[in-house]
């Protein structure tokens, strides 16, 4: 009868009004995922759109600078829409409009999966609302005016912590509100069955890449891979082709704010607990009543309470590591990148930036290190530049 | 269980929520003391929740304000010892699956069970998932109340076939919250409960004048009535249990007419 499960984790803990949603999706997407014609449609638009493949790039001097493990870099910041969430959202919204959907509403934190959303309704001609806590609204104010470019309507949210968690919350309210012709866009591998599979699904496109390209270029298999968690899916999207090579170690970075052991911080595996939220069971930070806590990271798009039941099972069975990284390294790898390889990543990838920066000088110099650069980081400078104490006029 | 047979044992039942602990528990205390003697023949307790996705704004706002004022699941228990002492009034908690779970079920429903609570309403619980609650509710004998709503359709069957208690039947699309208008055709889900299983019925979601009330009672057996309640809280805060008891008579005499 449990549907959906990752050991213990999972499940479909959604009010009775959206089970019968959940159910069709169910279907729909059983049906399609195996649908020659879906999958040539959805191929065409990865790669003439989003611009797939995206590079796997050998990272020269950062390799050299750390002088240890040959250091890789995927490239989903140049992906159309700047980051691995098109590869999701083009999925869904395909699907959803199979399905005869007219309308698409979805969370964000950063704004990443809100543009990529706003910009795949208006190319498949379809409705979209977006939901964004009214604290990120004004931390990433650039992309609220650009879903509005893409003809989206955004909807600030100012119930709870006004962060991602309260996006979730607003859209699921919207969903039940609005079936009949609204396909909830879920921006990551969380929330109740069948999310976290097909999100999973549409981003494992990244690690099938990576398999290919490395193998290309170094005719063996990377040793570890590294990606930032925040629900999990550009960490998922490269890891799970790999999960059953045993010799590639899986690394997921979680925010850690002002540090692990402070109230502010968003680390769900080192600081959670099992709990059931978002349509899932799953690690969470809370209180001992079940309280969902305020959590907090500079990073918008990792500022989340939870992680994705997929993640929450490669901890239990300890085939994934997860690691935590504060707000000051992330902050010093964005720099880092930046002037190193002259790429400004986004503050979330910069989280495994950073732990990259401390893992590769440990292996050995013909071990090679991925890290997923999940998206860039324009959309942070003005953050970046606050954070220094530095004033930009806008 | 037994206390859940004597909700519908005068005439048409009606069940007021309130969030415990909006504006305090001392003043919850005194809601539901004042809520039996006006009449309600069931009580649903809230215990807040800080995520509560099933619920519109005015029940979310009455979470915080609740959980503001320091109100945890252990002090509501006790409010709940301190009511059984004095009152018979089946009672009901309506809450989330994560202050639940967290808690530990099985002490939670022991919990119940030991304090007088008849019956747990957890929306994010739905039938696919109800194992996670339903042996702790077997073993301490405190009934799983299932919901149904206006998308379940084919699913009504089936849910109404195990049902325990009650039916909660949900009235319109969306969250909690008063409604102008009520659209679904909420006649034929109870007929399509009924023929599953002879269970008495209860619609909630969206009622708030007598009129609707007493539309709903012609077609169900009882009414459920939360946010419209939980406004007047809000509005007079510590002094509104004098308005919440009139608005209780008022209510129950609408439906008994
Ligand atoms: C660039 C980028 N990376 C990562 C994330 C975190 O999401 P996930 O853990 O699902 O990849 C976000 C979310 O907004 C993002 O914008």
């Amino acid at each position: 009868m449990q549907k959906g499960r990752f050991g213990i984790h999972g499940g479909q803990f959604v009010p009775e009004t959206l089970m019968n949603a959940v159910i069709e999706l169910e279907k729909a997407y059983a049906f399609y995922s195996k649908d020659a014609h879906f999958n040539r449609e959805l191929d065409d638009l990865l790669k003439n759109y989003a611009g797939r493949p995206s590079l796997l790039y050998h990272a020269e001097k950062m390799t050299r600078d750390l002088g240890g493990a040959k250091i890789y870099l995927k490239r989903e910041d140049l992906n159309h829409t700047g980051s691995h969430k098109i590869n999701n959202v083009l999925g869904q919204i395909l699907l959803a409009k199979k399905m005869g959907k007219s309308r698409v509403i979805a969370e964000t934190g950063a704004g990443q999966h809100g543009v990529a959303t706003a910009t795949a309704a208006a190319l498949m001609g379809m409705k979209c609302d977006v939901y964004m806590g009214r604290e990120d609204t004004q931390r990433q104010a650039l992309n609220v005016f650009r879903m509005e470019l893409l003809g989206a309507t955004v909807h600030s949210v100012t119930s709870g912590t006004q962060t991602l968690k309260d996006a979730v919350n607003e859209t699921m309210r919207e969903w039940t509100n609005r079936i009949e012709d609204t396909h909830y866009v879920l921006g990551s591998v969380m929330g109740p069955h069948p999310f976290p599979t097909i999100v999973r699904n549409f981003q494992s496109v990244i690690g099938k890449e990576v398999r290919q390209q490395i193998l290309k270029a170094e005719g063996k298999l990377p040793d570890a891979l590294l990606a930032c968690v925040g629900g999990g899916s550009n960490a998922i999207g490269l890891f799970y082709e790999f999960i059953g090579d045993d010799s590639v170690a899986l690394i997921g970075c979680e925010a850690a704010g002002l540090g692990v052991d402070t109230p502010k911080n968003a680390a769900t595996v080192a600081n959670g607990t099992l709990g059931i939220f978002h349509g899932m069971k799953s690690y969470f930070c809370q209180d001992e009543y079940g309280q969902i806590a305020p959590v907090y990271s500079i990073s918008a798009g990792l500022d989340y309470p939870g992680i994705g039941p997929e993640h929450a099972n490669l901890h239990d069975t300890g085939r994934a590591q997860y690691v935590s990284v504060t707000d000051t390294e992330a902050v010093e790898a964005f720099e880092y990148l930046s002037k190193t390889e002259g790429i400004i990543p986004a503050i979330e990838s910069a989280h495994a930036v950073a732990y990259a920066q401390k893992l590769a000088p440990t292996m050995k110099k013909d071990q090679i290190l991925v890290v997923n650069l999940s998206g860039r980081g324009d959309k942070d400078v003005a953050a970046i530049a606050k954070y220094r104490g530095v004033k930009i006029d806008e | 269980m037994n206390r859940i047979r004597n909700v519908f044992a005068n005439g048409k039942a009606f069940i007021p929520f309130v969030t415990a602990g909006d504006p305090n528990l001392a003043i919850t205390e005194r809601l539901v003391l004042e809520m039996a003697e006006a009449g309600a023949d069931l009580i649903e307790l809230g215990i807040p929740f800080s995520d509560p996705v099933a619920e519109g704004i005015v029940i979310q706002k009455a979470d915080e304000r609740a959980l503001a004022a320091g109100t945890t699941t252990d002090k509501i228990f006790d409010m709940v010892r301190r009511i059984r002492n004095k009152l018979d009034i089946p009672l009901a908690f309506m809450t989330y699956a994560n202050p639940i779970f967290v808690y530990g079920a099985d002490k939670f429903l022991a919990n119940c069970s030991a304090c007088g609570i008849d019956a747990i309403i957890v929306p994010d619980v739905p039938y696919e998932e109800k194992g996670e609650l339903l042996p702790s509710c077997e073993k301490y004998g405190v009934a799983l109340i299932s919901l149904i709503a206006p998308t379940s359709k084919e699913r009504i069957g089936m849910i109404a076939s195990q049902a325990q208690g009650f039916v909660y039947c949900v009235s319109s699309l969306g969250v909690t919250g008063v409604r102008s208008e009520i659209t679904t055709d909420i006649a034929q889900m109870i007929a399509l409960v009924k023929t599953a299983q002879n269970i008495p019925c209860a619609i909630g979601f969206g009622i708030s004048t007598p009129e609707q009330a007493s539309t709903m009672a012609k077609i169900a057996d009882g009414v459920i009535v939360g946010s419209a309640i939980v406004k007047l809280v809000e509005q007079y805060g510590e002094h509104c249990v004098g308005p919440v008891r009139d608005y209780v008579l008022k209510m129950k005499r609408s439906i008994s007419a």
